[in-house]
């Protein structure tokens, strides 16, 4: 099945979030759709699933216009969605959550759950997909919860099947089982629109690729003859340094040290196993690791935010092991944390609240029991100029901004005041690549001015690139240390490192 | 990076982000159009519900008129509707301020009793004292206890994460019944009486009739400056003070106020004995300025409508006034329409109900009148 889009333009009141897109989704093929957050990505795509109707240019499914009216229009003419976050219901089984809303039903409208498990397991088989079909959802990896909503819209006899950020949630023993789907899928067929903002992988497994910006199709091009900067030049429109400029770390006295820091989950199982690090001033730690191998409750136990169940944790000589979060923050340490939405900022706080979230307290932002609000509200403007926030104002909810934005609104918070001692957790999650490059400026900025800073992130370029040191975590231990002065450190040793002796295994 | 943008851009663009947005149309639709409609919606139900129960148009219409006269139509009604106002307001103010924080309190009504109870104690039992200082005092003594027993159910919170909803419902039951055995204590029983009631709040503890100059009938008191005074502090402790912050960001995301390390304990504590002070104030104006002493269930289930009034106020402090002063205006008009239309106060319940039910159910509204709105137009997705 081929989809056509030709002129397709929607606009929301005075934003045009697409403008005159031309698009050609063909069968057995994978094409790469790059653009960075706000590029107008889940626009186009909620016009092709029927969830908006375009102001102009039209839809063409095998060379015939469509109309879609519905958000059930698009999965019913074979063009199916697997959203970044799932839709799946965590307590039904497999075959139950794929045939939900379509179930095939015997006499008197009873439920046919035989019937269902066989159309899965066929499916199943036929795409080699290997989910287990009466597994509750809940028991199952991320990974494995991702092939369910691509058997949800096969079931639903897609032959168009648009990926939105698909391997955001993956291990990377999973991003190459899941290259693997989308070649079975490909080879019988079926036409895939991959939605990203990682280079290499759209490189790797795209046809064609376009990129979008600004709602235009900014660039097009054949895989095999772009390289990553020609693609990161298209997204953001000037060209993009991937590697961060940095001298030699100049490391000084010890800021953080970690003895044998042991912490337990709820069930009394270890989720750190007698941790001991270093982090001096002046130098960049990494803590590389396949996401869920302690890094999480490292930053924890750092920040105070669990408790450790033994161990020692002193802050530039001090011992912080008990210490709460706020005296470890008035210390001087800044935390950028792993997910912005969870915990590092309030949607519907505006802009200045959220500069002064965990800080607000202090006593230049204080007139007595009150918060000196026009001071605040020029310290964030300060903060939105020196980090380059994109919004219109300090008073919008920080909610509305892009995530590169927001991210850029978490780090200004964090690293606009004195600090020693910066804790950046997957400090460019979810951020698109202009604002990746200026986070990572200034986080060696940081440690040029003399702090310690530790960066804990799955993605591997990003702990080579910053780091002058990697740790590598595995089942809550640190089972390596390499020198990375001048990105000396191997990359490949470092890989095996995180791979632990599951190395080879499936996930 | 090229060098930086000059001082004189920086400073331009520091004065464009910080340029005050005007509140966007979404914001007045949800704050004003839609509790207006609402109202509407719920009178017209109100006289459909009447033709359900075979009362005549003109009576319908009697009554309508009977509910204006009686909350606006005159001086008198206008003291009424704000006498009735006064304790909702106040222990709305209690409840948004929870909800603000996060916290479902249901236990206004509990708290009401406890801190009215202690107020009208506190007056007959320091009696002697000049006004100045004894009605202070007093008022005081009544917030004290209701914030008290309000921070039962926080501290429960805080310690073994026991629900608001369930203590504070509980707290509510052991308030009804720990009300009826107190006031058949000789310390505060009235002399000479064997049914529960309690002894006179005297004079001096009383909130004086601020309009009896012009009419001894006319009931407002001056707990109508306490209601004001309650309005300004709680808009001052949510949106300016630092408190208030930390309460806010627990109530939209606990998770972030953990992070910038507020205690969370702490804020739960603190925030349900704020909304129990505020409650227990309403009792002691009450009692203090309405009633004159303590009776069985006195409270009459002003913490039940407050809920009602924070909900409908959209726990702002100034939507908590005008929704209180329009409960009010309820409660005032619907005893009206009870003298001369001879209709059942109860269906100013039944109207009551209604309007949470449409605020409650924006789209509902949105729905009957499609032209009192804008289309809705989604923001730019973001991938």
């Amino acid at each position: 099945m081929d989809v056509e889009l030709r002129g397709l333009t929607k606009r929301f009141g005075p934003v045009v979030a697409n403008d005159n897109v031309n698009l050609h989704i063909r069968a057995g093929e994978v094409l790469g759709l790059l653009g960075e957050n706000g590029a107008g990505k889940s626009t186009m795509m909620n016009m092709l699933s029927g969830l908006y109707t375009p102001d102009e240019g039209e839809i063409l499914i095998d060379g015939k216009p469509v109309k879609f009216e519905g958000p059930g229009d698009g999965i019913a003419a074979g063009i199916g969605m697997v959203h970044q976050h799932f839709m799946l219901v965590p307590v039904m089984t497999v075959a139950e959550n794929v045939v939900l809303g379509v179930e095939p039903t015997g006499k008197f409208g009873y439920l046919d759950i035989k019937k269902a498990r066989r159309q899965v397991e066929e499916i199943n088989e036929k795409y080699r997909l290997h989910v287990p079909p009466d597994e509750l959802i809940e028991e199952l990896p991320v990974g494995i919860q991702q092939r369910v909503e691509i058997l949800k819209v096969l079931f639903r006899s897609a032959d168009v099947l648009i990926l939105d950020e698909p391997t955001a949630v993956l291990t990377p023993q999973e991003v190459r089982e899941f290259f693997g789907i989308v070649d079975t899928l490909k080879k019988a067929g079926k036409a895939i629109v991959f939605i990203t903002h990682k280079l290499h992988e759209v490189l790797e497994i795209s046809d064609r690729i376009s990129v979008l910006r600004q709602g235009r199709i900014t660039g097009e091009g054949d895989p095999k003859t772009l390289t990553e900067s020609d693609l990161a030049e298209m997204m953001v429109g000037r060209p993009v340094s991937f590697t961060t400029a940095k001298g030699d770390a100049k490391p000084g006295r010890t800021m953080l040290e970690l003895h044998d820091v042991t912490m337990l989950d709820e069930n009394d199982d270890k989720v750190l196993d007698r941790v001991s690090m270093t982090v001096r001033s002046g130098e960049v730690v990494g803590v590389a690791g396949v996401q869920g191998n302690g890094q999480t409750e490292l930053v924890e136990a750092i920040t105070g935010l669990e408790r450790v169940a033994s161990g020692k944790i002193d802050f530039d000589g001090t011992d912080i092991t008990y210490a709460r979060v706020r005296e470890r923050h008035k210390m001087g340490m800044a935390h950028i944390p792993e997910d912005r939405h969870k915990s590092g900022m309030v949607d519907s706080f505006s802009v200045a609240e959220n500069m002064v979230l965990n800080n607000y307290y202090a006593p230049e932002y204080s007139k007595g029991w009150a918060i000196d609000w026009p001071k605040v509200h020029e310290t964030a403007a300060k903060y939105c100029v020196e980090f380059d926030v994109r919004t219109p104002s300090v008073f919008l909810p920080g909610g509305a901004l892009s995530g590169g934005n927001q991210q850029k609104m978490v780090v200004a918070r964090e690293l606009e005041r004195q600090t020693k001692l910066v804790i950046a957790s997957q400090p460019t999650r979810g951020v698109d690549v202009g604002s990746i490059e200026y986070i990572h400026e200034r986080l060696i900025a940081s440690r040029d001015e003399g702090d310690g800073v530790l960066i804990v992130s799955s993605e591997l370029d990003e702990i080579m690139g910053l780091s002058d040191r990697i740790y590598v975590m595995y089942d809550g231990r640190i089972v390596a240390e390499f020198d990375n002065t001048g990105g000396k450190a191997d990359r490949n040793a470092v890989g095996l490192a995180m791979a632990g002796s599951f190395e080879g295994e499936a996930a | 990076m090229s060098s930086g943008p000059d001082l004189k851009e920086v400073n331009e663009r520091m004065r464009g982000l910080m340029a005050r947005t005007t509140h966007g149309r979404d914001d007045f639709e949800d704050l004003v159009i839609v509790p207006l409609f609402a109202v509407v919606v719920a009178l017209i139900f109100g006289a459909l519900i009447m033709l359900a129960t075979a009362v005549d148009l003109p009576t319908i219409g009697r009554s309508f008129v009977a509910l204006a006269v009686g909350s606006v139509g005159s001086l008198s009604a206008w003291s009424e509707t704000l006498t009735a106002s006064i304790p909702l307001v106040l222990a709305g103010l209690g409840l948004g301020l929870g909800f603000r924080a996060g916290l479902f309190n249901i236990g206004a009504e509990g708290q009401l009793l406890m801190g009215g109870l202690a107020a009208v104690v506190a007056g007959f039992t320091l009696a002697g004292l000049p006004w100045i200082i004894h009605l202070p005092l007093t008022l005081l003594i009544g917030a004290l206890v209701g914030a008290l027993y309000a921070a039962i159910a926080g501290f429960l919170k805080a310690t073994t994460g026991a629900h608001e909803v369930i203590s504070t419902i509980m707290l509510n039951l052991i308030s009804y019944r720990l009300l009826d055995w107190l006031l058949r204590q000789p310390f505060i029983q009235r002399e000479g009486r064997s049914d529960p009631i309690s002894k006179d709040v005297p004079p001096s503890a009383e909130l004086p009739r601020i309009l009896d100059f012009i009419d001894v009938n006319l009931r407002l008191h001056a707990g109508i400056f306490v209601m004001l005074a309650a309005v300004a502090f709680v808009y001052w402790m949510l949106f300016r003070s630092k408190i208030g912050f930390a309460f806010r960001a627990s109530g939209e995301n606990p998770d972030a106020a953990n992070y910038a390390g507020m205690n969370a304990a702490f804020i739960i504590v603190l925030a349900m004995g704020t909304a129990g002070a505020l409650a227990g104030l309403a009792g002691a104006t009450q009692v203090t300025g309405v009633l004159g002493r303590a009776s069985p269930g006195f409270s009459a289930g002003i913490g039940f409508d407050a809920i009602a009034v924070a909900l409908l106020g959209r726990s702002h402090p100034v939507g908590i006034l005008f929704a209180g002063i329009l409960f009010g205006a309820l409660e005032a008009g619907g005893r009206q329409m009870q003298v001369s239309a001879g209709v059942s106060i109860d269906l100013i319940g039944i109207i009551q109900a209604l309007i949470i039910i449409f605020i409650a159910a924006p789209l509902l509204v949105r729905a009957i009148f499609p032209w009192g709105f804008r289309k809705r137009t989604k923001r730019v997705g973001d991938a």
